[in-house]
Formats: structure tokens, sequence, C-alpha cells
């Protein structure tokens, strides 16, 4: 069974070629990121993955199952959960709350149990308030829990919101530069929590990301984008010394 | 100073939070019983009114204050509400038969107007809504063999279970205990599954999207179930009115009720009770203070109306939390005593937020 693959997915905005004819495949339980220049086309693959707008060409195969044409919530459902590379949390809400809403595609309860808040709702809340504090325990938010996420600085809010995207339960999760914005200590723990994502939940994630220690820590496969398309893709070690790479990134030898 | 030791997750399940809250609600809710017995006839009308306008806020205040959806064009559904029940209770129907079906008329009417909100946002939410507002208020006046036209109808009085409830007392149960159902209803919703992701469409529609939300679903909900709760408002304003005509729905009334709920405090339930309260008293404010002002002033026409303005935008400016926001500033001055600081409340600024996702 193929797990996630993207096969000649392509994307146009006008005359803007925006990603240009990838395909990748990523294994159950690996690290995948997704690496290259500004305006390398990374977040809009994320976007096109997230069904936020509709690929121009293309398949995006999730579990053998065809994404496209689906609503966005439904990737959702499918148990693909996502973070922002520019943070979009609900900001006056709580960081329960927020959490909490992760948990939206596990409800079970229907609208007239909700407006007399039944047993059955109260039993349902119980259960998605333990799920969500076993998250809580993982990413040391228990000091944050009945905060407004709009008083909180940016790296605890980064934490969150990958906290959110975990508390869906998702079998993937895709991270958009999870270190953006983050100190080199906050870089670490995030480093560290990745790993743990990855061998302690199993999780499978997919990621773009800048910071090259950070990439070459986690990462058991990395691509290359330039300008839309893919480059290179191995090992982090041999797509960073490929040619191509190296070439787009710092511009090539000019000719002797 | 009270601190709350939270060892249970009921604890954060439970609607009162303390045992605090609960005496001071029962308090309340016991006043509110014995109201016949100290209230004069001319109060309890400003009761019943107060009570209708709070039924209405709350709808209201779901939509704008809690999915994030503006509406310009809700006295459109308090009209549906006031009609059907108007022609309903003529037609001889039971009150227990005829106010669900006020209601299911409205929320019908509502997922009709919710579908564009599915696609627009903002101001051109505002401009549809508006528009509908104007067609149904123009139907109201047009349709002259079902609404009788521009010369109104007349509401017969209430009946229920074989009586017919007439008296200011027992109107004033009835209303009541509406009230207090929609207020529990709401607020059990707020706290469950539904309520958390109307309030993620709210703050960010992309991430409640990819957190499974299905936007379409839950905004034409919102719309219905704001609608539902104005179509009850309008059933119990037509026999409380006992006369409708279209002139009662006007876009003044939608900006009213949108008023209403900006003063309460957008976003707080309690906020849609304040502000109905204070959109019922403003108006007896003003003709008592017309006495005392000069007749160049007090004569004018739409002194009502600049009054409601000016006072609509000074909450913006100096109280954008309303008076629901300016209570919770008290009670925290009280419940930390001397310890409040004046920028305890100060609104953070939002961090830069992806503007191409829009």
């Amino acid at each position: 069974m193929r797990f996630f693959g993207v096969q000649d997915l392509g994307v146009r905005f006008g005359g803007v070629v925006a990603v240009d004819n990838v395909s990748f495949e990523v294994q159950r339980g690996e690290v995948y990121t997704i690496i290259g220049p500004n305006g390398a086309g990374k977040t809009t693959i994320f976007n096109l993955v997230g069904l936020i707008y509709p690929a121009s060409t293309g398949r995006i195969v999730f579990q053998d199952r065809d994404l496209n044409g689906l609503a966005p919530h439904r990737v959702a459902e499918l148990g693909i959960a996502r973070t922002f590379q520019n943070i979009e949390l609900f900001e006056h809400a709580t960081v329960l709350q927020n959490l909490l809403i992760g948990r939206h595609r596990h409800r079970r309860t229907a609208l007239w149990q909700e407006l007399a808040f039944s047993g059955a709702v109260k039993r349902a809340e119980r259960a998605q308030r333990e799920a969500v504090e076993k998250v809580i325990d993982f990413l040391d938010l228990q000091h944050y829990r009945d905060s407004m996420v709009a008083g909180l600085p940016y790296g605890v809010r980064k934490v969150i919101e990958l906290g959110r995207a975990l508390a869906t339960e998702p079998k993937l999760l895709l991270l958009d530069e999870p270190s953006s914005g983050l100190n080199p200590e906050e870089t670490n723990d995030m480093a560290y929590w990745i790993e743990d994502i990855q061998k302690g939940l199993g999780i499978t994630v997919l990621m773009v990301e800048h910071d090259m220690s950070l990439v070459q820590r986690v990462s058991d496969r990395v691509l290359a984008l330039n300008e839309g398309r893919a480059i290179a893709q191995g090992t982090p070690a041999e797509v960073q010394s490929h040619p191509a790479v190296i070439e787009a990134y710092l511009g090539a030898k000019a000719p002797a | 100073m009270r601190f709350l030791f939270k060892t249970d997750y009921d604890q954060d399940l439970r609607l009162f939070k303390h045992g605090g809250q609960g005496f001071w609600y029962g308090l309340l809710f016991v006043v509110l019983l014995a109201a016949p017995w100290w209230a004069s006839e001319y109060m309890m009308t400003q009761l019943h009114f107060i009570g209708i306008y709070s039924i209405v806020g709350l709808g209201l205040m779901l939509l704008v204050g809690f999915t994030g959806q503006i509406s310009l064009g809700h006295a459109a559904f308090l009209a549906v509400g006031a009609y059907t029940e108007a022609l309903l209770a003529a037609a001889g129907w039971p009150f227990w038969l005829s106010l669900p079906c006020a209601a299911l008329l409205s929320a019908a009417v509502g997922i009709v107007v919710g579908l564009p909100a599915l696609r627009l946002k903002g101001i051109y939410l505002a401009i549809a809504t508006l528009a509908f507002g104007v067609i149904a208020e123009e139907i109201a006046a047009r349709w002259e063999s079902l609404t009788g036209g521009n010369s109104g109808l007349h509401v017969k009085p209430i009946q229920l279970f074989g009586a017919t409830l007439d008296g200011d007392a027992d109107f004033y149960y009835l209303v009541l205990a509406l009230t207090a159902l929609c207020c529990i209803a709401l607020a059990n919703l707020l706290r469950s599954p539904t309520g958390r992701a109307f309030v993620a469409i709210r703050d960010s529609e992309i991430s409640a999207a990819c957190m499974g939300v299905n936007l379409a679903r839950y905004k034409t909900l919102s719309f219905a179930l704001s609608a539902a709760l104005t179509g009850v408002g309008g059933a119990l304003y037509a026999h409380k009115v006992s006369f409708i005509s279209p002139e009662q729905f006007t876009l003044l009334v939608s900006i009213e009720l949108v008023t209403l709920v900006i003063l309460g405090g957008v976003g707080s339930l309690h906020g849609a009770v304040f502000g109905a309260a204070f959109i019922i008293v403003l108006p007896q404010l003003i003709a008592i203070v017309k006495d005392y002002l000069p007749a160049a002033v007090a004569g004018a026409a739409g002194l009502q109306s600049t009054v409601f303005g000016l006072v609509l935008i000074g909450f913006i400016i100096f109280e954008p939390m309303g008076l629901y926001g300016r209570w919770l500033k008290i009670r925290t001055w009280f419940e930390l005593f001397p310890f409040y600081r004046k920028g305890m409340f100060r609104r953070q600024k939002t961090y830069m937020k992806s503007e191409r996702l829009r």
C-alpha cells in the first residue's frame, strides 16, 4: 500500500508556475523534509496537499486514496494534520480550547445532545480532555492550559500549534517551517519533539524547513526544490552536497 | 480573593465554575421569578421586551460574536417569526405548536440566507444580508393577501393548553422560561464540539478547515440556529405588541440589533442580555432627559438615533468589550482588590498572520 505520495503535481497562478511536475513518495514512519530557497514552492505544495487550493495537474494519494476533489476538512478526517508557517491559532480562545478543537474529527455527539449537554456529551468531553492532556504532557504545556492564545509569546504559540495538530491524532503530520522564529534553544526542543513524534508516537512527518542543522538531525530523506521543480532527493548529506542544490542556493560558478 | 484549584476535569465542564456563581445566578432567578410582585405594570412591560430582545440578541450573538459572521438583515428573521406566529395563531394553532413552526421556518430562511455566507466575507456579507433584509421588508409590505400589507395584522393572544394566556404575569413567565432555556441551551452548545467549531471559524477559517471543521456545514448551522432564535423572539414580539406591520421590521431594527450585540459585548452570552436591557432602557432614559433639554434639541427628529449612534461609537472607542467587558473589569477590581492593574484587559497586538491564505 502506498502511504503518501504526489505524482506530477503542478499548479499555476495565471502565468506563474508555482509548482511544476513534482513527484515524491513518503514512506510510513519516516521524516521527509522539503527544502529550497524562498519562493521555491514548498508551502504551496503543503497547501495543495491540504486542498486549500486545487492542483492544476497531478495526483495526491494518501493510503491508496486519491485526495483530489475532496473538501479541505476531509483531509483532516482522513488523518493528515498540519501547522502553518505564520501560526494560525484561534486567538480568542484558551490553549485548552485550541487543543480541543484539534479533537474535532473525533466528535461523536449530535446537535440536540449538545444543546442539552447530555450524559453522552459529558462522557465524550471527558474523553477528549484526557486525550488533550496527553498532548499537554508531551509538549510541557501545563503552565499555559488556561491562558488566552492572544497573549502568549511566539515560541509558545508555535508549540501550541504543534500540539493542536497532534491532538487530531494524525497519521501524517505536515510541519511548515517548525523552527522559523524560534531561538536555538527552542529549535533544539523542536528537534527532540520531532524525533519523539516519529519514534515514540509513530507518526510520519512531512516537513518544510530552512534550518539545515535541524534538517540534518531529524530527516530521513530530503527533497530539494527550486523554482517549483524538484532538483535533488536523497539523504540529507547527499542533497546538501548535490551540485544543483548548491547552485540553487549560492549561484553557479562563473565560467572561467 | 478566590483561588480555584482544579483537581478534576469535570470542573471545567460545569456551567457554574464555583458555588458562588451558582448562588448568584440562583438569586437572580428568584428575584426575576418574583417580578410580578415587585414590578409595576410599566416595569413588567419593560421586562417583557428585555426578555424578547435577549432571545433575539442571543441569536445574533451566536452568529456575530461566536461564528464571526455579520448580519445586517436580522429584522427579516424577526419578521418571519412574527408573521408565522400571527398567521398560525389566527388559524387557531396552539402556541406550543406554532412557536416551533415559527422557529423552524425562520431557520429554513436562515439557511437560504446563509448560503451566500459560504462565499462572502466581512463587508460583502453585510451588504448581502442587508439586501436580504430590505427584500424581506418589501415582501411583507407587498404580499397583502398573506401579511395584510402596510395596514398590518392583528395578532390573537396566545392559546396554550386550551387556555388563553393574556395576563401580564403569565406572559412574563413564558418569556422568562424561554429566555432561560435559550441561555442554557446556548451555553451548553458553546462548551460542546459544535460551539468550539463556531469559535474556530471565527478566529481562523483556514485552520478550522485543517482541523476537520466542515466550514459550509457549520456556517449554515450557525445561520440556522441564529435565525431560529430570532424567529422565537419575533413570535413573542408579535404577541406582545399584538399588531405587526412591515414598519416594525425595517433596516433600522436590524442595525439596532447589531448595536445590541456590540454594546453588550461581542463574544459573550451575558453581553446579549446586557445589550438587550440597555437597548430597552436607553429610549426611556432619553425620554426622561428630554424634558430638561431645550425645545430645539428635544423636539429634533432623530434625537434617539443620534444618541444611539454616539453611544455605539463611544463603546467601540472606549470599551470594545462592551457592557460585559466593563462588568468583568469591575468584578476583577473587587476580586483582586487592591491589586488591580490598569493594563490587565489591554488587548494584545496580534502577531503577523499569513495574508495569502485569506
